[in-house]
Protein backbone atom coordinates (compact mmCIF):
# COMPACT_ATOMS: atom_id res chain seq x y z
CA UNK A 1 0.00 0.00 0.00
CA UNK A 2 1.93 3.15 -1.34
CA UNK A 3 0.45 6.47 -0.29
CA UNK A 4 2.13 8.88 -2.80
CA UNK A 5 4.27 11.84 -0.63
CA UNK A 6 1.51 14.33 -1.62
CA UNK A 7 -1.52 12.24 -0.67
CA UNK A 8 0.09 12.17 2.37
CA UNK A 9 0.77 15.67 3.17
CA UNK A 10 -3.01 16.31 1.99
CA UNK A 11 -4.20 13.88 4.97
CA UNK A 12 -1.88 15.63 7.29
CA UNK A 13 -3.42 18.91 6.34
CA UNK A 14 -7.08 17.80 6.88
CA UNK A 15 -6.24 16.10 10.07
CA UNK A 16 -4.52 19.44 11.59
CA UNK A 17 -8.21 21.20 10.55
CA UNK A 18 -10.07 18.27 12.20
CA UNK A 19 -8.24 18.60 15.58
CA UNK A 20 -7.72 22.66 16.18
CA UNK A 21 -11.55 21.95 15.83
CA UNK A 22 -12.19 19.94 17.88
CA UNK A 23 -9.62 21.41 20.49
CA UNK A 24 -11.86 24.45 19.94
CA UNK A 25 -14.95 22.67 20.91
CA UNK A 26 -13.70 21.26 23.87
CA UNK A 27 -12.28 24.81 25.25
CA UNK A 28 -15.92 26.49 24.60
CA UNK A 29 -17.66 23.54 26.26
CA UNK A 30 -14.89 23.28 29.14
CA UNK A 31 -14.44 26.78 30.13
CA UNK A 32 -16.32 28.53 32.69
CA UNK A 33 -16.76 31.75 30.43
CA UNK A 34 -18.63 33.34 33.42
CA UNK A 35 -16.11 33.28 36.32
CA UNK A 36 -13.67 33.88 33.69
CA UNK A 37 -15.27 37.39 32.23
CA UNK A 38 -15.82 38.07 36.33
CA UNK A 39 -12.16 37.87 36.93
CA UNK A 40 -10.54 38.75 33.94
CA UNK A 41 -12.68 41.27 32.41
CA UNK A 42 -15.44 42.59 34.67
CA UNK A 43 -17.06 45.38 32.52
CA UNK A 44 -17.72 47.80 35.74
CA UNK A 45 -13.60 47.68 36.12
CA UNK A 46 -12.91 48.12 32.67
CA UNK A 47 -15.30 51.37 32.43
CA UNK A 48 -13.48 52.36 35.98
CA UNK A 49 -10.14 52.48 34.53
CA UNK A 50 -11.24 54.73 31.72
CA UNK A 51 -10.57 57.76 31.27
CA UNK A 52 -7.01 57.38 33.64
CA UNK A 53 -5.78 54.73 31.94
CA UNK A 54 -5.32 56.98 28.75
CA UNK A 55 -4.84 60.36 30.20
CA UNK A 56 -2.53 59.68 33.05
CA UNK A 57 -0.83 55.91 32.47
CA UNK A 58 -1.34 55.84 28.87
CA UNK A 59 0.42 59.64 28.36
CA UNK A 60 2.92 58.79 31.01
CA UNK A 61 4.20 55.70 28.43
CA UNK A 62 4.39 57.20 25.39
CA UNK A 63 6.73 60.25 27.27
CA UNK A 64 8.73 57.21 28.40
CA UNK A 65 9.09 55.71 25.16
CA UNK A 66 9.24 58.95 22.92
CA UNK A 67 11.98 60.59 25.67
CA UNK A 68 13.77 57.20 24.88
CA UNK A 69 13.36 56.95 21.39
CA UNK A 70 14.61 60.54 20.66
CA UNK A 71 17.52 59.66 23.17
CA UNK A 72 18.11 56.77 21.54
CA UNK A 73 18.36 57.98 18.01
CA UNK A 74 20.74 60.79 18.80
CA UNK A 75 23.04 58.61 20.52
CA UNK A 76 22.39 55.60 18.03
CA UNK A 77 23.95 58.07 15.49
CA UNK A 78 26.45 59.04 16.95
CA UNK A 79 27.90 55.50 17.99
CA UNK A 80 26.62 54.24 14.36
CA UNK A 81 29.05 57.27 12.71
CA UNK A 82 31.84 56.62 15.83
CA UNK A 83 31.83 52.76 14.52
CA UNK A 84 32.69 53.34 10.92
CA UNK A 85 35.11 56.24 11.80
CA UNK A 86 38.42 55.53 10.58
CA UNK A 87 39.82 57.14 14.11
CA UNK A 88 40.22 53.67 16.02
CA UNK A 89 39.94 55.06 19.60
CA UNK A 90 36.05 56.03 18.32
CA UNK A 91 35.37 52.47 16.63
CA UNK A 92 36.91 50.71 20.32
CA UNK A 93 34.59 53.01 22.48
CA UNK A 94 31.34 53.08 20.65
CA UNK A 95 32.01 49.21 20.29
CA UNK A 96 32.50 48.43 24.15
CA UNK A 97 29.34 50.57 24.70
CA UNK A 98 27.17 48.88 22.40
CA UNK A 99 28.62 45.83 23.67
CA UNK A 100 27.60 46.38 27.42
CA UNK A 101 24.69 47.94 26.70
CA UNK A 102 23.03 45.14 24.85
CA UNK A 103 24.61 42.35 27.10
CA UNK A 104 22.97 43.98 30.49
CA UNK A 105 19.21 43.32 30.94
CA UNK A 106 17.82 46.45 30.54
CA UNK A 107 15.90 45.85 34.16
CA UNK A 108 19.17 45.83 35.97
CA UNK A 109 20.37 48.84 33.56
CA UNK A 110 17.03 50.51 35.00
CA UNK A 111 18.38 49.57 38.81
CA UNK A 112 21.99 50.38 38.36
CA UNK A 113 20.70 54.20 37.15
CA UNK A 114 17.17 54.83 38.66
CA UNK A 115 18.15 53.20 42.11
CA UNK A 116 21.71 51.99 43.07
CA UNK A 117 23.84 55.74 41.55
CA UNK A 118 21.39 57.74 43.57
CA UNK A 119 21.50 55.25 46.94
CA UNK A 120 25.72 55.11 46.57
CA UNK A 121 26.29 58.66 45.58
CA UNK A 122 23.17 60.47 47.61
CA UNK A 123 22.96 61.79 43.73
CA UNK A 124 19.26 62.49 43.09
CA UNK A 125 17.33 62.23 39.52
CA UNK A 126 15.97 65.81 39.22
CA UNK A 127 13.00 64.71 37.43
CA UNK A 128 10.83 61.12 37.57
CA UNK A 129 10.32 60.78 34.17
CA UNK A 130 14.55 61.28 33.17
CA UNK A 131 15.01 58.60 35.78
CA UNK A 132 13.14 56.17 33.52
CA UNK A 133 14.02 57.82 30.27
CA UNK A 134 17.82 57.89 30.72
CA UNK A 135 18.13 54.47 31.17
CA UNK A 136 15.76 53.62 28.66
CA UNK A 137 17.55 55.38 25.89
CA UNK A 138 20.88 54.41 26.41
CA UNK A 139 20.31 50.84 26.39
CA UNK A 140 18.16 51.76 22.85
CA UNK A 141 21.05 53.88 21.73
CA UNK A 142 23.07 50.78 21.18
CA UNK A 143 20.72 48.92 19.39
CA UNK A 144 20.05 51.80 17.18
CA UNK A 145 23.40 52.41 16.62
CA UNK A 146 23.37 48.71 15.48
CA UNK A 147 20.66 49.66 12.84
CA UNK A 148 22.06 53.11 12.06
CA UNK A 149 25.09 51.31 10.73
CA UNK A 150 24.07 48.44 8.94
CA UNK A 151 21.54 51.14 7.03
CA UNK A 152 24.58 53.00 6.07
CA UNK A 153 26.87 50.35 5.44
CA UNK A 154 24.26 48.97 2.62
CA UNK A 155 24.68 52.62 0.88
CA UNK A 156 27.05 51.69 -2.26
CA UNK A 157 30.75 52.82 -1.98
CA UNK A 158 30.59 54.66 -4.94
CA UNK A 159 28.04 56.91 -3.39
CA UNK A 160 30.59 58.25 -0.89
CA UNK A 161 33.03 58.43 -4.02
CA UNK A 162 30.85 60.43 -6.35
CA UNK A 163 30.60 62.98 -3.47
CA UNK A 164 33.88 63.26 -2.35
CA UNK A 165 35.13 63.49 -5.76
CA UNK A 166 32.57 66.89 -6.19
CA UNK A 167 34.60 68.08 -3.29
CA UNK A 168 31.80 67.74 -0.24
CA UNK A 169 34.07 67.13 2.92
CA UNK A 170 33.14 63.65 4.79
CA UNK A 171 30.77 64.96 6.38
CA UNK A 172 29.35 67.11 4.25
CA UNK A 173 28.97 63.84 2.36
CA UNK A 174 27.45 61.90 4.99
CA UNK A 175 24.78 64.57 5.42
CA UNK A 176 23.79 65.41 2.59
CA UNK A 177 24.35 62.28 0.67
CA UNK A 178 24.68 58.96 2.28
CA UNK A 179 21.91 59.13 5.44
CA UNK A 180 19.40 60.54 3.48
CA UNK A 181 19.67 57.03 1.67
CA UNK A 182 20.34 55.17 4.48
CA UNK A 183 17.17 56.56 6.34
CA UNK A 184 15.02 54.78 3.90
CA UNK A 185 16.74 51.39 4.85
CA UNK A 186 16.46 52.24 8.52
CA UNK A 187 12.93 53.31 9.43
CA UNK A 188 11.28 49.91 9.40
CA UNK A 189 13.69 48.45 11.53
CA UNK A 190 13.79 51.68 13.67
CA UNK A 191 9.93 51.44 13.96
CA UNK A 192 10.30 48.17 15.33
CA UNK A 193 13.21 49.68 17.62
CA UNK A 194 10.16 52.29 18.41
CA UNK A 195 7.33 49.11 19.44
CA UNK A 196 9.64 47.57 21.65
CA UNK A 197 10.39 51.16 23.53
CA UNK A 198 6.58 51.36 23.89
CA UNK A 199 6.92 47.48 25.38
CA UNK A 200 9.98 48.09 27.69
CA UNK A 201 8.59 50.92 29.73
CA UNK A 202 6.24 48.64 31.10
CA UNK A 203 10.33 47.70 33.34
CA UNK A 204 9.82 51.50 34.55
CA UNK A 205 7.21 50.52 37.06
CA UNK A 206 10.20 49.18 39.25
CA UNK A 207 10.92 52.27 39.86
CA UNK A 208 8.77 52.97 42.49
CA UNK A 209 7.32 56.33 40.63
CA UNK A 210 5.07 58.57 41.99
CA UNK A 211 0.99 58.00 41.27
CA UNK A 212 1.36 61.49 38.57
CA UNK A 213 4.19 59.65 36.26
CA UNK A 214 2.93 56.06 36.54
CA UNK A 215 2.70 54.02 33.34
CA UNK A 216 0.76 51.49 31.83
CA UNK A 217 2.01 48.54 33.66
CA UNK A 218 2.04 49.96 37.00
CA UNK A 219 -1.36 51.52 36.45
CA UNK A 220 -2.60 48.06 35.56
CA UNK A 221 -0.80 46.43 38.39
CA UNK A 222 -2.13 49.05 41.28
CA UNK A 223 -5.29 48.16 39.74
CA UNK A 224 -5.59 44.79 40.40
CA UNK A 225 -4.48 45.26 44.05
CA UNK A 226 -7.20 48.05 44.57
CA UNK A 227 -9.79 45.40 42.93
CA UNK A 228 -8.49 42.29 43.75
CA UNK A 229 -9.58 41.24 40.07
CA UNK A 230 -7.21 40.98 36.81
CA UNK A 231 -9.20 42.90 34.38
CA UNK A 232 -6.94 46.43 34.76
CA UNK A 233 -3.95 44.42 33.68
CA UNK A 234 -5.82 43.12 30.36
CA UNK A 235 -7.42 46.36 29.94
CA UNK A 236 -3.17 47.42 29.91
CA UNK A 237 -2.63 45.25 27.96
CA UNK A 238 -5.19 45.66 25.58
CA UNK A 239 -3.76 49.53 25.25
CA UNK A 240 -0.51 48.47 24.42
CA UNK A 241 -1.52 46.75 21.58
CA UNK A 242 -3.87 49.63 20.26
CA UNK A 243 -0.30 51.34 20.14
CA UNK A 244 1.80 48.57 18.66
CA UNK A 245 -0.45 46.75 16.50
CA UNK A 246 -0.63 49.68 14.01
CA UNK A 247 2.76 50.08 14.13
CA UNK A 248 3.69 46.69 13.32
CA UNK A 249 1.23 46.78 10.84
CA UNK A 250 2.75 50.20 9.75
CA UNK A 251 6.17 48.30 9.11
CA UNK A 252 4.93 45.33 7.24
CA UNK A 253 3.29 47.85 5.06
CA UNK A 254 6.51 49.53 4.44
CA UNK A 255 8.26 46.13 3.78
CA UNK A 256 5.63 44.95 1.60
CA UNK A 257 6.33 47.80 -0.48
CA UNK A 258 9.86 47.91 -0.51
CA UNK A 259 9.83 44.98 -2.22
CA UNK A 260 7.40 45.93 -4.74
CA UNK A 261 10.05 48.94 -5.51
CA UNK A 262 13.03 46.72 -5.54
CA UNK A 263 11.30 44.14 -8.07
CA UNK B 1 56.69 75.67 -12.56
CA UNK B 2 54.97 75.47 -15.91
CA UNK B 3 51.39 76.51 -15.75
CA UNK B 4 50.71 74.30 -18.82
CA UNK B 5 50.86 71.08 -16.85
CA UNK B 6 47.42 69.99 -15.23
CA UNK B 7 48.13 66.85 -14.05
CA UNK B 8 51.88 65.85 -12.68
CA UNK B 9 52.49 62.57 -11.34
CA UNK B 10 56.05 61.29 -10.57
CA UNK B 11 57.25 57.93 -9.68
CA UNK B 12 53.97 56.86 -8.33
CA UNK B 13 53.87 53.62 -6.26
CA UNK B 14 50.49 52.05 -4.76
CA UNK B 15 50.68 48.78 -3.19
CA UNK B 16 46.80 47.44 -2.05
CA UNK B 17 48.95 44.85 0.95
CA UNK B 18 51.38 42.56 -0.94
CA UNK B 19 49.69 43.71 -4.22
CA UNK B 20 51.92 45.98 -5.74
CA UNK B 21 49.16 47.86 -8.40
CA UNK B 22 51.41 50.71 -9.67
CA UNK B 23 55.16 50.61 -9.93
CA UNK B 24 56.70 53.93 -10.41
CA UNK B 25 54.17 56.06 -12.69
CA UNK B 26 55.40 59.05 -14.75
CA UNK B 27 53.10 61.01 -16.57
CA UNK B 28 52.02 64.57 -17.43
CA UNK B 29 49.41 65.92 -18.93
CA UNK B 30 48.97 69.21 -20.61
CA UNK B 31 46.10 72.04 -20.62
CA UNK B 32 43.76 70.80 -23.16
CA UNK B 33 45.40 67.00 -23.34
CA UNK B 34 43.05 64.30 -23.73
CA UNK B 35 44.96 61.19 -22.59
CA UNK B 36 43.96 57.76 -23.16
CA UNK B 37 45.06 54.97 -21.03
CA UNK B 38 44.47 51.83 -22.20
CA UNK B 39 45.90 48.42 -21.08
CA UNK B 40 44.45 45.04 -20.30
CA UNK B 41 42.40 44.62 -16.40
CA UNK B 42 44.04 44.88 -13.19
CA UNK B 43 47.06 46.80 -15.35
CA UNK B 44 46.37 49.90 -12.57
CA UNK B 45 44.75 51.98 -15.45
CA UNK B 46 41.46 52.78 -12.87
CA UNK B 47 44.23 53.17 -9.98
CA UNK B 48 46.32 55.29 -11.31
CA UNK B 49 42.92 57.23 -12.38
CA UNK B 50 41.98 57.34 -8.39
CA UNK B 51 45.19 58.11 -7.09
CA UNK B 52 44.73 61.53 -9.57
CA UNK B 53 42.01 62.73 -6.78
CA UNK B 54 42.89 60.52 -4.10
CA UNK B 55 40.35 58.68 -4.39
CA UNK B 56 43.32 55.87 -3.50
CA UNK B 57 46.10 57.19 -1.28
CA UNK B 58 48.91 56.44 -2.99
CA UNK B 59 51.99 54.46 -1.40
CA UNK B 60 54.84 56.61 -2.56
CA UNK B 61 55.63 58.73 -4.99
CA UNK B 62 53.54 62.66 -5.59
CA UNK B 63 50.77 63.99 -7.51
CA UNK B 64 50.69 67.47 -8.26
CA UNK B 65 47.45 69.23 -9.96
CA UNK B 66 47.02 72.47 -11.18
CA UNK B 67 50.27 73.40 -9.00
CA UNK B 68 49.09 71.76 -5.68
CA UNK B 69 50.74 68.94 -4.26
CA UNK B 70 47.95 66.25 -3.70
CA UNK B 71 50.28 64.07 -1.68
CA UNK B 72 51.62 66.78 0.60
CA UNK B 73 49.39 65.91 4.02
CA UNK B 74 49.09 70.43 4.31
CA UNK B 75 46.77 69.89 0.63
CA UNK B 76 43.33 70.70 1.39
CA UNK B 77 42.23 67.94 -0.82
CA UNK B 78 38.11 68.80 -1.24
CA UNK B 79 39.51 72.07 -2.49
CA UNK B 80 41.46 70.61 -5.05
CA UNK B 81 39.11 67.98 -5.83
CA UNK B 82 36.59 70.74 -7.05
CA UNK B 83 38.65 71.51 -10.04
CA UNK B 84 39.21 67.75 -10.73
CA UNK B 85 35.81 66.47 -12.15
CA UNK B 86 35.12 62.46 -12.05
CA UNK B 87 32.96 59.87 -14.11
CA UNK B 88 32.89 56.90 -13.01
CA UNK B 89 31.95 53.23 -14.65
CA UNK B 90 28.83 52.59 -12.54
CA UNK B 91 27.55 56.38 -12.99
CA UNK B 92 26.85 56.91 -9.24
CA UNK B 93 24.21 59.23 -9.43
CA UNK B 94 22.57 59.83 -5.80
CA UNK B 95 19.41 57.96 -6.47
CA UNK B 96 17.15 60.32 -4.14
CA UNK B 97 17.86 63.54 -6.03
CA UNK B 98 16.35 64.29 -9.46
CA UNK B 99 19.07 65.03 -12.45
CA UNK B 100 18.78 68.81 -12.11
CA UNK B 101 19.41 68.10 -7.99
CA UNK B 102 22.47 65.81 -8.96
CA UNK B 103 23.99 68.80 -10.66
CA UNK B 104 23.31 71.24 -8.40
CA UNK B 105 24.02 69.59 -4.76
CA UNK B 106 27.58 70.09 -5.27
CA UNK B 107 27.36 73.49 -6.69
CA UNK B 108 24.64 74.93 -3.81
CA UNK B 109 27.04 72.72 -0.77
CA UNK B 110 30.53 73.42 -1.97
CA UNK B 111 30.75 76.61 -4.56
CA UNK B 112 28.05 78.11 -2.28
CA UNK B 113 26.43 79.02 -5.67
CA UNK B 114 22.87 80.40 -4.71
CA UNK B 115 19.71 78.13 -5.75
CA UNK B 116 18.60 80.15 -8.68
CA UNK B 117 22.36 79.94 -10.14
CA UNK B 118 22.91 76.22 -9.96
CA UNK B 119 19.35 75.45 -11.02
CA UNK B 120 20.27 77.59 -14.21
CA UNK B 121 24.00 76.37 -14.88
CA UNK B 122 22.21 72.79 -14.31
CA UNK B 123 19.85 73.04 -16.69
CA UNK B 124 22.18 74.70 -19.24
CA UNK B 125 24.92 71.78 -18.60
CA UNK B 126 22.00 68.79 -19.00
CA UNK B 127 21.04 70.33 -22.20
CA UNK B 128 24.61 70.43 -23.37
CA UNK B 129 24.78 66.73 -22.71
CA UNK B 130 21.66 66.38 -24.63
CA UNK B 131 19.00 65.94 -21.82
CA UNK B 132 16.31 68.40 -22.35
CA UNK B 133 12.86 67.90 -20.20
CA UNK B 134 14.69 65.42 -17.96
CA UNK B 135 15.40 67.65 -15.12
CA UNK B 136 12.97 66.41 -12.77
CA UNK B 137 13.59 62.40 -13.84
CA UNK B 138 14.78 60.46 -11.15
CA UNK B 139 18.40 58.03 -12.19
CA UNK B 140 16.17 55.91 -11.92
CA UNK B 141 13.41 56.65 -14.53
CA UNK B 142 16.87 56.99 -16.79
CA UNK B 143 18.45 54.88 -19.17
CA UNK B 144 22.22 53.93 -18.77
CA UNK B 145 23.18 56.50 -21.20
CA UNK B 146 21.34 59.03 -20.01
CA UNK B 147 22.42 58.43 -16.56
CA UNK B 148 25.97 58.59 -17.54
CA UNK B 149 25.21 61.76 -19.46
CA UNK B 150 24.10 63.38 -15.85
CA UNK B 151 27.20 62.70 -14.32
CA UNK B 152 29.00 64.34 -16.71
CA UNK B 153 26.59 67.09 -16.47
CA UNK B 154 27.49 67.08 -13.06
CA UNK B 155 31.22 66.93 -13.40
CA UNK B 156 31.10 69.58 -15.49
CA UNK B 157 28.81 71.77 -12.79
CA UNK B 158 31.82 72.49 -10.97
CA UNK B 159 33.72 74.21 -13.72
CA UNK B 160 36.69 71.84 -13.43
CA UNK B 161 40.01 72.16 -15.01
CA UNK B 162 40.45 68.20 -15.76
CA UNK B 163 38.16 65.83 -15.90
CA UNK B 164 39.22 61.59 -15.05
CA UNK B 165 37.07 59.29 -16.99
CA UNK B 166 37.21 55.58 -15.16
CA UNK B 167 35.59 53.42 -17.88
CA UNK B 168 32.57 55.44 -18.43
CA UNK B 169 31.02 53.64 -21.16
CA UNK B 170 31.99 49.99 -19.98
CA UNK B 171 28.71 49.73 -18.12
CA UNK B 172 26.04 50.61 -20.83
CA UNK B 173 24.19 48.54 -23.06
CA UNK B 174 26.25 48.27 -26.60
CA UNK B 175 24.02 50.64 -28.01
CA UNK B 176 23.96 53.16 -25.52
CA UNK B 177 27.80 53.74 -25.45
CA UNK B 178 27.86 56.14 -28.70
CA UNK B 179 25.93 58.49 -26.79
CA UNK B 180 28.28 58.96 -24.17
CA UNK B 181 31.26 59.05 -26.16
CA UNK B 182 29.47 61.69 -28.20
CA UNK B 183 29.36 64.00 -25.08
CA UNK B 184 33.03 63.17 -24.42
CA UNK B 185 34.22 63.36 -27.95
CA UNK B 186 32.52 67.46 -28.26
CA UNK B 187 34.04 68.51 -24.69
CA UNK B 188 37.56 67.13 -25.98
CA UNK B 189 36.99 69.51 -29.23
CA UNK B 190 35.92 72.35 -26.77
CA UNK B 191 39.39 71.56 -25.22
CA UNK B 192 38.50 70.26 -21.57
CA UNK B 193 41.46 68.16 -20.35
CA UNK B 194 40.51 64.83 -20.10
CA UNK B 195 41.93 61.90 -18.56
CA UNK B 196 40.11 58.63 -19.85
CA UNK B 197 40.54 54.87 -18.92
CA UNK B 198 38.52 53.12 -21.99
CA UNK B 199 38.49 50.05 -23.47
CA UNK B 200 36.79 51.79 -26.65
CA UNK B 201 40.28 51.82 -29.38
CA UNK B 202 37.92 54.09 -31.72
CA UNK B 203 37.29 57.10 -29.24
CA UNK B 204 40.72 56.56 -28.52
CA UNK B 205 42.52 56.21 -31.82
CA UNK B 206 39.84 59.07 -33.07
CA UNK B 207 39.89 61.54 -29.94
CA UNK B 208 43.11 60.81 -27.65
CA UNK B 209 46.33 63.10 -28.31
CA UNK B 210 48.19 60.78 -26.81
CA UNK B 211 47.67 56.68 -25.71
CA UNK B 212 49.10 55.50 -22.75
CA UNK B 213 49.21 51.71 -22.86
CA UNK B 214 49.82 50.45 -19.17
CA UNK B 215 50.40 46.60 -17.93
CA UNK B 216 51.66 44.96 -14.71
CA UNK B 217 52.01 48.51 -12.99
CA UNK B 218 53.94 50.46 -15.20
CA UNK B 219 53.50 52.22 -18.56
CA UNK B 220 54.98 50.19 -21.35
CA UNK B 221 54.92 52.70 -24.17
CA UNK B 222 53.19 55.96 -25.01
CA UNK B 223 52.77 58.10 -27.98
CA UNK B 224 50.08 59.65 -30.30
CA UNK B 225 47.15 57.44 -31.29
CA UNK B 226 48.79 56.80 -35.02
CA UNK B 227 52.03 54.95 -32.99
CA UNK B 228 50.41 53.23 -29.94
CA UNK B 229 47.80 51.95 -31.37
CA UNK B 230 47.96 51.36 -35.14
CA UNK B 231 52.33 50.91 -35.28
CA UNK B 232 53.07 49.55 -31.50
CA UNK B 233 56.45 49.37 -30.72
CA UNK B 234 56.19 46.79 -27.75
CA UNK B 235 55.68 43.29 -27.78
CA UNK B 236 53.13 43.60 -25.00
CA UNK B 237 51.20 46.27 -26.33
CA UNK B 238 50.78 44.46 -29.51
CA UNK B 239 49.97 41.58 -28.17
CA UNK B 240 47.03 43.32 -26.09
CA UNK B 241 45.81 45.40 -29.19
CA UNK B 242 45.59 41.93 -31.24
CA UNK B 243 43.96 40.33 -28.50
CA UNK B 244 41.36 43.02 -28.33
CA UNK B 245 40.68 44.67 -31.93
CA UNK B 246 40.33 41.18 -33.08
CA UNK B 247 37.48 39.50 -31.45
Amino acid sequence: MAISKRKKAQYRRVAVYVLSVIALLVMVLVVDWGRLQSAMFKWDIVVEQFPDILLSAGKNTLIFTILGFAGGLSFGLLFALMRLSTVRPYRWFAATYIEIFRGIPLLVTLLILGFGIPIATGWRWPNPYLQGAVPLALVASAYMAETIRAGIEAVPKGQMEAARSLGMSYSRAMITIIIPQALRIIVPPLTNEFVLLIKDTSLISVLGVTAGTRDLARFGRDGVNSTANATPLIVAGLVYLAMTVPLTQLVAWMERREKAVSR
Amino acid sequence: MNSDIVVNITNLNKSFGDNHVLRGIDLQVQRGEVVCIIGPSGSGKSTLLRCVNMLETPTAGTVVVLGRELTDIDCDIDEARTHIGMVFQQFNLFPHLTALENVCVAQRKVLKRSADEAARIAHGLLARVGLVEKDNAYPAQLSGGQQQRVAIARALAMNPDVILFDEATSALDPELVGEVLQVMQSLAQEGMTMLVVTHEMGFAKGVADRVVFMDAGVIVEQGPPSQVISAPVEERTRAFLSSVLNH
